[in-house]
């Protein structure tokens, strides 16, 4: 690692102050990859912020049809929320299935969202969901908050505060796990709520996505055997050791299928 | 750059020390503090043999770093037996889960939380809890079998 300077605020609103006009500046939430990432000297930044003595930005509480979970809030306590799993269960089994213990005890959803990772678990829920991504500054909407590989809406100085899920009819999320990293070589999530049906891919592109398709077709008629011949295409998927693009688009159409039946359960 | 000053509890005990804000728990605990019990083996948190416990949570300590501990509870393989091993270390030993030993701290640290939480596992479960460490000699099997086990021996004593 380089040498940088850290910080332990106490308040999002030290924690900002402490990112303002540091352009090296880096927020740090569990430091699942953050840390590795300095180990390896991908990033030098000037100041790390961390973010764990925020108590403000952690837990979960149901306001409404929603659950707002807190963006400090670590992925073993979302697996075993009883809030979540009598709201969302399917979002506390994406949860329990992150990574390893050791990393569930560490990540965090907001960290999780923030950094955007192409194989990462949670920004299927978000989109599948329709959740709400709040910062210190102010919301943004599922749709449009992934801009891209490791890119989000999030501007400078901009810290997430908390996610809220609004509870659906029904859901699920089926991954199939890169076997030594449990990263989702493709993970699918489906959510049948009042205005229709979502499905997210995630792991397959450079980004999460949406299949329309597969969306349209489950509006009508929620069962697998409704979207068992939309195929999607290739073209733009990873491509890796771990599996080709044709490969992770046959996967999609497996893991949407599988989450059906899971969510129909 | 200055010294942080971190003020922490290590296995019950207070303790403080000087640290760079690059270092690692597993840094400040295997070097100044003279803990080797926890091992590196990967530096970047997939094989569990630096695994401590944060608050009661096991974690890997390569992933920490040292200046995090400043008020928390550190756990630690040192402070796993008391006047006599735990019945995970001694069924370890009695049943040779284990050769060459490097994942063996953090495999009983993780082994330890799962049972303080779930007493009676099912083999999936304790697969499914152990899944952050790697063993790269016996195959898991007979470290299964030790901690399913140990599970049914505490059971039995309770």
């Amino acid at each position: 690692m380089y040498d940088f300077a850290y910080h332990r605020p106490k308040s999002v609103a030290d924690a900002v102050a402490l990112l303002k006009g540091k352009e090296e500046a880096r927020p740090m939430s569990g430091g699942m990859t953050l840390i590795p990432t300095l180990k390896q000297r991908l990033a030098k930044p000037s100041d790390v912020v961390d973010l764990g003595g925020v108590k403000e930005l952690a837990g979960i509480k149901v306001e409404g049809g929603n659950v707002v979970i807190g963006a400090m809030t670590k992925h073993g306590d979302v697996a075993t929320s009883a809030d979540v799993k009598a709201h969302i269960p399917a979002l506390a089994d994406l949860a329990g299935h992150i990574g390893d213990p050791q990393v569930r005890n560490r990540g965090t959803i907001g960290g999780s969202v923030a950094n955007a990772d192409p194989a990462a678990d949670y920004p299927a829920a978000v989109v599948a969901l329709n959740a709400t991504v709040t910062t210190n500054t102010g919301k943004h909407a599922a749709d449009g908050f992934f801009k891209g590989l490791f890119e989000t809406a999030l501007g400078e100085g901009e810290i997430i505060t908390s996610i809220s899920f609004p509870k659906p009819e029904k859901a699920a999320y089926m991954k199939f796990p890169n076997p030594a990293s449990r990263y989702a070589m493709v993970g699918v999530f489906v959510a049948k709520t009042a205005s229709g049906v979502r499905v997210a891919v995630t792991g397959a592109g450079p980004s999460v996505f949406r299949v329309k398709a597969m969306e349209e077709a489950l509006s009508k008629n929620f069962s697998s055997d409704a979207i068992k011949d939309i195929k999607v295409p290739a073209t733009d998927l990873n491509s890796d050791i771990h599996g080709s693009a044709e490969y992770r688009a046959h996967l999609v159409g497996v893991m949407a299928r599988r989450a059906v039946d899971k969510a129909n359960k | 750059m200055a010294k942080l000053h971190v003020s922490t509890t290590i296995n019950g005990e207070p303790q403080e020390f000087l640290c760079d804000a690059e270092q690692s728990m597993l840094d400040v605990l295997r070097g100044p503090l003279g803990l080797t019990g926890a091992k590196e083996g990967c530096g970047t948190g997939d094989c569990g043999a630096c695994t401590i416990t944060l608050n009661g949570r096991i974690v890997c300590s390569c992933l920490m770093l040292a200046a995090e501990a400043e008020g928390q509870e550190i756990g630690t393989i040192e402070g796993m037996a008391g006047e006599e091993l735990h019945p995970l270390q001694q069924k370890f030993l009695e049943s040779a889960a284990l050769q060459c030993g490097i994942c063996t701290p953090g495999v009983l640290m993780a082994a330890k939380a799962l049972l303080e939480k779930n007493p009676d596992p099912t083999e999936h479960e304790v697969r499914f809890w152990l899944a952050g460490n790697l063993c790269r000699c016996t195959g898991y099997d007979k470290i299964i079998r030790a901690v399913m086990d140990t599970a049914a021996d505490m059971r039995a004593a309770r």
